[in-house]
């Protein structure tokens, strides 16, 4: 099952580092990891986006606790969560195929944000499976460059878990 | 310009004041010498001249071991002799990777460590400066933590909270390392007082609810069995695990590294389990109806890598300070996170109903007796097993043995009754080859009015059998047993039962003299090729004042039993060779 784990780490270097150390053995399979600032000072929350079973899960969450630097783990598979990634893709586009693209990628409620001789370059947001449909849509055109970063999430707060 | 340093050295020692400047180098000592330090194991180098130098007002004593890994394993001996942390310096690059393996070792058996490597300054790291290697990187999955100090006003702080990090929860190594241009910098000396570190408060004490059901159990049970580990010997809590198994009237199984956790020679005892555990334990673990595991992790060493054959029948309760333990390798009914020694102190009381299996006690301990660990004795060549036997008995079983890893370390386990905690010292988890010498010195360093014997291998001692020249030079009167076999003896005995006795590379001939090599040391050897020889030799080794060596000639081709091969159920153990 796929799971999302927020983990609260201390802004320190190489903490990313030794979370992936610590993963790597256990064999995890991490489909993507995102890191920033947290609302508070001095801790990141890092966003790990992995695939297990539940024993799988509880061993790396308690395997997690045993970093000093970690301060707290959450699985946000437990509770509603709100999940986010960026997309920035650059497509082939001339003269003729730019109206077209422009067409494609608005239900997305993506926007262009570069335009060249050649090509344009589009941006996303969004859940990672709606991303994956953008890309797929915009292949025919020809894809130069893709950059994703990865989900970042944060649950739901209790009063909106219906929204 | 170094004379100047050293009579400013003894200035600013007798002129003290909060106001006083330090070097990085002389702020580390003081913070080892506030942790109350009393002894450091090291190598020096380049990036740790500062640190050496501010060791040569020798206020706190260290051993220069012949390697890095001969003084990693020595501060570790002396750890789990003393409970208290060992610590280690080695400088950058080269000494710092030579610090692995120890380092390692000390992890997988949750030993308290400070680790202090140098590093090259810090405008040269990243650059791949000379005697530059990037140490925290390397060791990052087999440290409990480690620290960069990028700033001298850390210091500190930083030695503080390794300390209590290394000793406190699960125990285990911490590293620090300090860049050249550090330990020259200059600040003040202020040592904290407590350590607060944000995501890090090991859970102590039980909880109450899960007590109450294991108390439930206990009543309830009819076959149960306790599986005690190294965490009974770290927590300190024979005497409650004493009082618990005699209370509710519970056999008791220590794995290797509980071993002397429960006393060898207490009649609920039933021996070590697994892959070359007695047939009472591997039997008791098989029928027993509820599994006490306090302070064991489960390991393959144990379950022989097979969790859904082992202990099919029991319900498992799991008592370990390290939640991850918890459901990492067996399926558990009841948790318990704490302190071995706590959860034991809290399940021990009035109520704690006695369970009700006279019958099975019975039963138990008539495997013991009936099934008791055998070799085939021999007048004509000395035999391994009897070795060990003698050795328990000069001493009274009053000693501590350090082993090295293979076929003398089972011998040690199964034939020397230990009745004490910290005194088998072995590397259990990670099973390191040239651990077992070092560590003696360490040991006997930490526990001078002991008796501390290290039982190798004729291989093992040939990892780091360097370090004789630190029990030469101090004087350490650790006695060497030098289990001969000529052999790789354990990996002979895989290939022999595993592999159709297709021996490779295993026969160690172009060993030295052992003999000569020691006395090449100043160290007195002996050697013994039969019983008589061994009687005399060893009587002469034990009343000798110093460090002794004792070489003693065992049956090549002697085989560790009973055995369970790995991934097979603990029903299927080979008793022995009878065939032969
Ligand atoms: C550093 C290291 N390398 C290799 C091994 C694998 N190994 C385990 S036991 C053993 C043989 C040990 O032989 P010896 O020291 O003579 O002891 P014996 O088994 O004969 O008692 C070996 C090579 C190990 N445990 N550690």
């Amino acid at each position: 099952m796929r799971h999302v784990l927020s983990v609260l780490v201390n802004d320190q270097p190489r903490v990313l580092a030794r979370v992936t150390t610590l993963l790597g053995p256990r064999n995890f399979n991490i489909e993507s990891i995102s890191v920033g600032e947290s609302e508070v000072e001095g801790l990141s929350r890092m966003v790990i986006v992995t695939h297990g079973d539940e024993w799988a899960m509880e061993q790396v969450q308690k395997q997690l606790y045993k970093l000093v630097d970690v301060i707290k783990v959450n699985d946000l598979s437990d509770h509603p969560a709100v999940e986010r990634e960026l997309l920035l893709i650059k497509v082939g586009a001339g003269p003729t195929t730019r109206m077209e693209i422009s067409g494609v990628v608005e239900p997305f409620r993506a926007s262009v944000v570069d335009v060249g001789p050649n090509s344009m370059m589009v941006q996303a947001t969004g859940e990672r499976a709606k991303l994956d449909v953008l890309i797929e849509l915009l292949r025919p055109y020809g894809i130069k460059e893709i950059a994703r970063t990865g989900v970042t999430a944060l649950s739901r707060s209790m009063a909106h878990a219906s929204v | 310009m170094g004379q100047t340093a050293t009579v400013l050295g003894g200035h600013t020692k007798s002129a003290e004041s909060p106001e006083t400047m330090y070097t990085g180098s002389e702020i580390l000592l003081r913070c080892l010498i506030e942790e109350q330090v009393e002894i450091l194991f090291g190598y020096p180098g380049g990036s740790v001249l500062p640190i050496y130098d501010s060791l040569y007002q020798g206020e706190l004593r260290h051993m220069l071991a012949r390697h890095e890994q001969g003084a990693i394993h020595a501060a570790d001996g002396y750890a789990r002799a003393t409970g208290n942390p060992g610590v280690v310096i080695a400088t950058s690059g080269p000494g710092a990777t030579n610090l692995v393996t120890g380092i390692a070792t000390a992890k997988m058996d949750s030993i308290p460590m400070v680790c202090i490597t140098g590093n090259v300054p810090q405008q040269l790291m990243g650059t791949d400066a000379f005697q530059e290697a990037d140490i925290m990187g390397i060791t990052m999955p087999i440290v409990k933590h480690s620290y960069l100090v990028t700033d001298v006003r850390d210091l500190p702080r930083i030695v503080k909270e390794a300390f209590h990090i290394a000793s406190t929860g699960r125990p285990g190594p911490v590293l620090i390392d300090i860049p050249k241009d550090v330990a020259n910098a200059k600040d003040k000396f202020h040592y904290p007082e407590a350590v607060s570190i944000r995501g890090y408060q090991p859970t102590s004490n039980p909880h109450p609810l899960q007590l109450a059901r294991l108390r439930k159990e206990i009543a309830e049970a009819k076959k149960p069995v306790i599986l005690a580990g190294g965490g009974v010997v770290i927590s300190g809590a024979e005497k409650e695990l004493m009082e618990f198994a005699e209370q509710a009237q519970i056999p008791v199984i220590t794995t290797l590294m509980g071993l002397g956790g429960f006393p060898g020679k207490h009649p609920l005892w039933l021996g070590m389990p697994g892959m070359h555990g007695t047939y009472a334990a591997n039997h008791a673990l098989l029928e027993t109806d509820l599994l006490i595991g306090i302070g064991a992790r489960f390991d393959d060493r144990v379950t022989m890598g097979r969790p859904d054959i082992f202990a099919t029948k029991a319900k498992i309760v799991h008592i370990d300070i390290d939640p991850a333990e918890i459901g990492k390798n067996v399926d558990t009914f009841i948790p318990i996170v704490g302190d071995v020694k706590k959860v034991l102190q809290g399940a021990v009381n009035d109520d704690l109903l006695r369970s009700d299996c006279a019958d099975w006690i019975d039963k138990v301990q008539g495997w013991y007796k009936s099934y008791p660990l055998q070799y085939q004795d021999s007048e004509e060549i000395l035999k391994p097993q009897w070795v060990i036997r003698h050795l328990y008995e000069t001493t009274g079983g009053d000693a501590i043995v350090t082993t090295d890893v293979g076929q003398h370390q089972m011998w040690v386990a199964q034939y020397f009754q230990f009745a004490q905690p910290r005194s088998l010292i072995t590397s259990g988890g990670l099973g390191t080859m040239g651990f077992g010498f070092p560590a003696a010195l360490g040991a006997q360093l930490g526990k001078q009015e002991r008796t501390v014997i290290s039982v190798i291998g004729d291989g093992g001692f040939q990892m780091t059998n360097q370090e004789l020249a630190i029990a030469s030079s101090a004087n350490i009167p650790v006695k060497v047993v030098i289990i001969n076999n000529q052999n790789l003896g354990m990996v002979r005995q895989w290939q022999e039962v595993f592999y159709k006795k297709r021996y490779c590379d295993v026969d160690l001939s172009g060993s030295p003299d052992f003999v000569k090599l020691t006395e090449a040391y100043g160290v007195k050897a002996w050697r013994a090729t039969t019983k008589e020889e061994a009687i005399h030799a060893w009587a002469e080794a034990l009343a000798h004042p110093g460090p002794a060596i004792v070489d003693f000639w065992v049956a090549p081709e002697e085989n560790v039993f009973p055995m369970v091969a790995p991934g097979k159920g603990l029903d299927e153990m080979i008793m022995g060779d009878e065939e032969e």
